[in-house]
């Protein structure tokens, strides 16, 4: 060990994940968002394994058929089985979720970096395109984006994500100025310890807490874009079946077969609300004030 | 306060300025040359030819910006491929439509909202409370699409009480207009009444453990003098910049919510602009939408000066 690798965390800094983790736990609100979360997280990815028809089979004479012991959630239109599709379903909606708010982090924490950390040319530019992103609402920049770039889940998640990505820039230049200013990094700096150190070992740590809140409650709003877009035609093609595109059929079909309508609405509200639930709570977890 | 409203339009325009370049770099996504598609199954060269010099093809693309700017200045943000009007009369016909939803979505989200806000902060902790923040946060996680469509099929469908869909201009029949606009109106206005809800308990809060609302009650003021005159009156505040920055959110979900109710509004023209390729629509309703809330974040901040004295005295 080098004497460049003795400049250490911050007191206290250890202690708080196990701190967060016991508050988390007490916390019914966040434990429930989390078991919500786990069953449909679950649910997508054992849904090759469960003994549940195929999704995309079509049978003519079991169409728009009432939820019954053989078809649980009843049938769409196709008369494919609802149940299998809201399972096949948990899969686009929770991948578009997780995938378009990594890419939202992702971009959204080196620009914030880049620009909190470096300064200069940068932090006079990436704010100011960061201002004008937050100036469009998110689904019409989410939707003109995906309308351009082709319907498609990729292209929806892509134009999520990038709808999404001015908040991370901002949260993650606040806490950076905030935090390249303590003594720490000041004394990190004076003996010689390289950016990219300084960046992985002082301040990373302390965008992570306010960037993971974030990007919890980020994910809840972005399965109910990946829902209205899926809905509007521009996500989830079918036949492959999303909640959105689902929900996009059953409207034809609300005075014949009010259950097509019914369920990928509840999925969709569930998740969403866990990962309310859990962004609430990890946010209350988290917070030093309320240590 | 004229120099500060001057500052504040200032600082507007290099944000207006990089929305122009993303709303025109837009058209640089689409996939393929758009003038093979104009110029139709023979792909005759001299047409194509012809219509790169017509649209400024060959130009290299920052004059295209510029030219594209100076005319957008101008009022000119195109034409529509699908009705051959200018964009810009597209989104003044259907502006109106828009509006009227959202001043109804903005009088729910109050009406429920607010009351449900104060009620929470001053009953903390109590049952009222834990019912006002699960509504809230229900309000908050239910697709705003699902719920029109659970509303239509309770509402209209099974009880065959309000229209499911349809739109009557406000000043031909006020009381139809407000009937096809009651459900929309509710549907729309829910996330924002969670949202000034969770807002408005956080503010009244924050104002209740004041040190002069304590004297306040000292002095003996009755409780509801302490909650709306000395309370609430000092936390309008934040809430009256929230909610001119809920325009946004009003604007997005007008398009899902007009969609579904077969509104011709905004909302529906930019849906309908993307399934028709109509594109230079669809720029024109992002960059209107864009301008729209700028102008809407300028209000609520010299609204927030004049509502504040201190502020107002520190101009």
């Amino acid at each position: 060990m080098t004497a460049l690798d003795q400049v250490d965390i911050p007191p206290g800094e250890q202690r708080a994940p196990s701190r967060a983790w016991r508050k988390l736990k007490a916390n019914r609100g966040a434990l429930v968002g989390l078991f919500i979360i786990a069953f449909f997280t679950l649910l997508a990815v054992l849904a090759p394994l469960l003994p549940i028809p195929d999704p995309n089979a079509t049978s003519w004479s079991a169409i728009r058929k009432a939820p019954s012991a053989l078809n649980w959630l009843g049938t769409d239109d196709l008369g494919r089985d609802i149940l299998s599709r809201m399972i096949w379903g948990a899969q686009a909606s929770l991948l578009a979720g997780v995938v378009s708010v990594g890419i939202a982090v992702a971009i959204g924490l080196a620009l914030g970096l880049i620009s909190g950390y470096f300064g200069g040319w940068t932090d006079q530019i990436i704010p100011r395109v960061t201002e004008a992103f937050l100036a469009m609402p998110f689904l019409i920049t989410a939707i003109a984006l995906a309308a351009f770039l082709g319907p498609s889940l990729t292209n929806a998640m892509i134009a999520i994500g990038l709808s999404a990505m001015p908040v991370f820039i901002r949260l993650t230049r606040g806490q950076v100025l905030s935090v390249k200013t303590e003594d720490y990094v000041e004394g990190a700096r004076s003996i010689g310890l390289r950016h990219s150190s300084i960046i992985r070992r002082y301040i990373l740590p302390n965008v992570f807490a306010p960037i993971l809140v974030q990007a919890t409650l980020t994910i809840a709003t972005a399965i109910i874009a990946e829902a209205s877009l899926s809905f509007l035609g521009l996500g989830q093609q079918p036949p492959a079946p999303s909640w959105g595109s689902m929900l996009n059929v059953a409207k034809n079909y609300l005075s014949q077969a009010p259950w097509m309508a019914l369920w990928p609405g509840i999925a969709i509200f569930l998740v969403v609300i866990g990962f309310n639930l859990l962004g609430d709570g990890l946010r209350d977890a988290l917070d030093p004030r309320e240590a | 306060m004229y120099s500060y409203i001057g500052k504040r339009v200032l600082v507007a325009i290099p944000t207006l300025l990089i929305i122009s370049i993303f709303v025109f770099s837009l058209q640089k996504l689409l996939p393929g040359d758009p003038v093979l598609a104009l110029a139709g199954e023979d792909r005759d060269p001299q047409t194509i030819e012809y219509l790169r010099e017509k649209y400024h093809l060959n130009d290299p693309v920052p004059v295209q910006y510029i030219r594209w700017v100076g005319s957008a200045l101008q009022g000119d943000l195109g034409i529509s491929l699908k009705t051959n009007q200018p964009v810009l009369k597209l989104i003044g016909d259907k502006l109106p439509v828009t509006i009227q939803l959202a001043v109804m979505s903005i009088a729910f989200a109050f009406v429920i909202g607010i009351p449900m806000g104060i009620l929470a902060a001053v009953k903390k902790n109590t049952a009222l409370d834990y019912i006002a923040n699960v509504v809230a946060l229900s309000g908050l996680s239910i697709p705003n699409f699902w719920l029109g469509i659970m509303l239509i099929l309770l509402v209209s469908v099974k009880l065959g009480w309000l229209p499911a869909s349809g739109y009557q201009p406000f000043f031909d029949d006020p009381l139809r207009s407000i009937q096809t606009m009651l459900m929309p109106a509710f549907v729309l206005g829910n996330a924002l009444a969670a949202t000034l809800m969770r807002h408005t308990r956080s503010a009244m809060l924050s104002v209740l453990s004041a040190d002069y609302i304590r004297t306040a009650r000292a002095k003996g003021v009755s409780e509801w003098a302490v909650v709306l005159q000395h309370t609430f009156r000092n936390a309008v505040l934040p809430i009256v910049t929230l909610s001119a920055l809920l325009f946004g959110d009003l604007l997005a979900g007008a398009v899902l919510t007009e969609q579904i109710f077969t509104i011709p509004g905004f909302g529906k023209l930019i849906v309908d602009a993307v399934f028709t390729r109509d594109y230079a629509v669809v720029q024109g309703v992002v960059l209107c939408t864009a301008v729209g809330f700028i102008v809407m974040n300028l209000i609520a901040d010299v609204f927030y000066v004049l509502l504040n004295p201190r502020m107002r005295a520190a101009l």
